[in-house]
């Protein structure tokens, strides 16, 4: 249960490996046999890197998360992260998922407390930090409000404070802003860029989205239908930080263009001719 | 077990307060009707008493309508009481284990099929007259709506809570109290008002069947007095009753749950 006082707080350009998952593989029982829902998964993820994984549904993209943080087991293969290996559930980590998950009974700043309640950190630094998170995305002034009076964005913004609240040094969203509107989804990216470039964490984003994934990303994973195995591994060179604007330039383009043949390849986008 | 929810939660809970004149005036106007008809059309006091009639039996006799509406009010508090400190562990149990679960859930819900009314005569001959197998039939009635609600409520927590959970390093006991209880609570509050009013019924049968006190007794021998205003009075004392402890299930909710949609809507 410890935690990584903040290595991410070291400079990105002393990189290092910090998740190896090699050879990871996932069947399910199934009513005839086994379902693979995951074969075969290599992925070096470095320290403080933005790593999206997009796939079609049910490639396994969501498993593969799960392994990722020890809440399941895989059939073979092995992950570490820093250097530890991953056998039971990773509590040096923050989740995000596509629901907020907040408590009802608890306002904002409580919500995200929680986490330091559970892991008996001390409460005052805990709501400090709390507060300054809460603002980080625009939420001041929101604390003391009762997740039932908050909009979905916002709540979901609590849920990536709630995320964040230990420092940790890796954080794993599920399609985090699947259920929200165009705007609210836009302003949440750059939300969540503006805490990444702060905290400087390795985030490992799952998406079903193209644009999404090249514009928050070093680097997006892209995965095949089931079973899921990582077809192509693409890195993103736009500048940092990236700004709206970035959706117009034609590398964007082109990084979007090409994701789209991919997944025409796989068969998973078809259209007439 | 959603029925039950329904009728507890929406029927009764969510009358928004601002009709309240409306169905009082529909109320009294009722009241008005039927005393004019006992008037007017001379229907016999002991077929149906006027209503002025029923309130001058209340405003002579209260004093041994109250004595035996605290007997009723006591087998329903000490019922409903055993009911919630063994249900609510019980169904704490039937969620967290599975073979517990398979082989108790099954029979609990099974033996709902069973009219418990029916087996008051039994208890009468075991226990005999007092207050005990009163608060037996009690239990027994007010008990299922407790324990599957709770299971429901607590079953109802998403798989995401307690992966989330787990990745906070909670122990098993911090995921209960500070996750799961919570979040079945709505769920409980449903069952322990449908509770309150099946555990009126149940102490009113059972002492039908066979007592020395009670508003069931009363109204017994009332029966046997053709006394209908009695019988009237009787019944008012049992609403009141059931009122009463309905109210402060709600209240308690209030106090538990400020945060939940169903206490909200009130408001």
């Amino acid at each position: 249960m410890k935690i990584i006082p903040t290595a991410a707080a070291e400079p990105s350009s002393v990189r290092q490996n910090f998740i190896s998952i090699a050879g990871i593989a996932k069947s399910f029982p199934a009513r005839r046999g086994l379902v693979e829902a995951l074969g075969r998964v290599d992925l070096d993820i470095e320290q403080s890197e933005f790593v999206s994984i997009i796939g079609p549904s049910g490639c396994g993209k969501s498993t593969l998360l799960l392994l990722l943080a020890g809440l399941e087991q895989p059939t073979a293969g092995r992950i570490s992260i820093g250097n530890r290996l991953v056998q039971d559930p990773v509590s040096d980590l923050g989740i995000v998922f596509q629901q907020d998950l907040l408590l009802d009974w608890r306002t904002a700043i409580e919500n995200v407390v929680i986490q330091a309640e559970i892991r008996g950190l001390p409460r005052k630094p805990a709501v400090e930090q709390a507060r300054r998170l809460l603002a980080m995305v625009g939420l001041e002034g929101f604390e003391g409000a009762y997740p039932y009076q908050l909009s979905g964005g916002m709540r979901q913004r609590v849920s990536i404070c709630r995320a964040l609240l230990h420092n940790p040094p890796l954080v794993i969203m599920d399609e985090p802003f699947g259920a929200l509107d165009a705007l609210t989804r836009d302003q949440m990216q750059l939300d969540l860029l503006r805490l990444w470039s702060h905290n400087r964490m390795t985030v490992v984003f799952v998406t079903h989205s193209i644009s999404e994934a090249v514009f928050l990303s070093d680097r997006v994973v892209v995965m095949s239908p089931r079973p899921g195995r990582i077809e192509t591994i693409m890195s993103i060179d736009l500048t940092r930080p990236r700004r709206l604007s970035i959706r117009d330039t034609a590398e964007f383009i082109h990084y979007n263009h090409q994701l789209i043949a991919i997944f025409k390849k796989l068969g998973v986008l078809r259209e007439d001719e | 077990m959603s029925t039950q929810k329904i009728i507890s939660e929406t029927i009764i809970a969510r009358i928004p307060r601002g009709d309240a004149f409306y169905a009082a005036a529909t109320f009294l106007a009722v009241i008005g009707l039927w005393q004019l008809a006992t008037q007017a059309l001379s229907i016999p006091s002991y077929l149906l008493p006027s209503p002025l009639a029923i309130m001058n039996d209340l405003r002579t006799h209260w004093p041994i309508i109250l004595l035996h509406t605290w007997f009723t009010a006591f087998e329903v508090l000490v019922g409903f009481a055993i009911s919630t400190l063994v249900g609510i562990p019980l169904a704490v149990a039937l969620t967290y284990s599975r073979t517990f679960d398979k082989s108790v859930y099954p029979l609990i819900v099974g033996s709902q099929v069973v009219p418990k009314i029916a087996v008051a005569p039994m208890l009468l001959a075991w226990f005999g007259f007092g207050m005990f197998p009163k608060i037996v039939i009690v239990v027994l009635v007010a008990f299922f709506p407790i324990v599957i609600n709770t299971v429901v409520g607590l079953r109802s927590s998403p798989i995401e809570m307690s992966r989330l959970a787990s990745s906070m390093g909670a122990t098993a006991a911090q995921t209960f109290w500070k996750f799961r209880l919570p979040n079945a609570l709505p769920n409980i509050f449903a069952g322990l008002k449908m509770a309150t009013i099946l555990a009126v019924i149940g102490a009113t049968v059972a002492e039908f069947v066979g007592a020395d006190k009670g508003v069931g007794y009363l109204i017994m021998i009332a029966g046997s007095d053709f006394n209908i205003e009695r019988q009237f009075s009787a019944v008012l004392a049992l609403s009141a009753l059931a009122v009463v402890f309905y109210w402060l299930t709600d209240c308690a909710e209030k106090v538990f749950i400020p945060w939940h949609v169903s206490v909200r809507s009130n408001k």
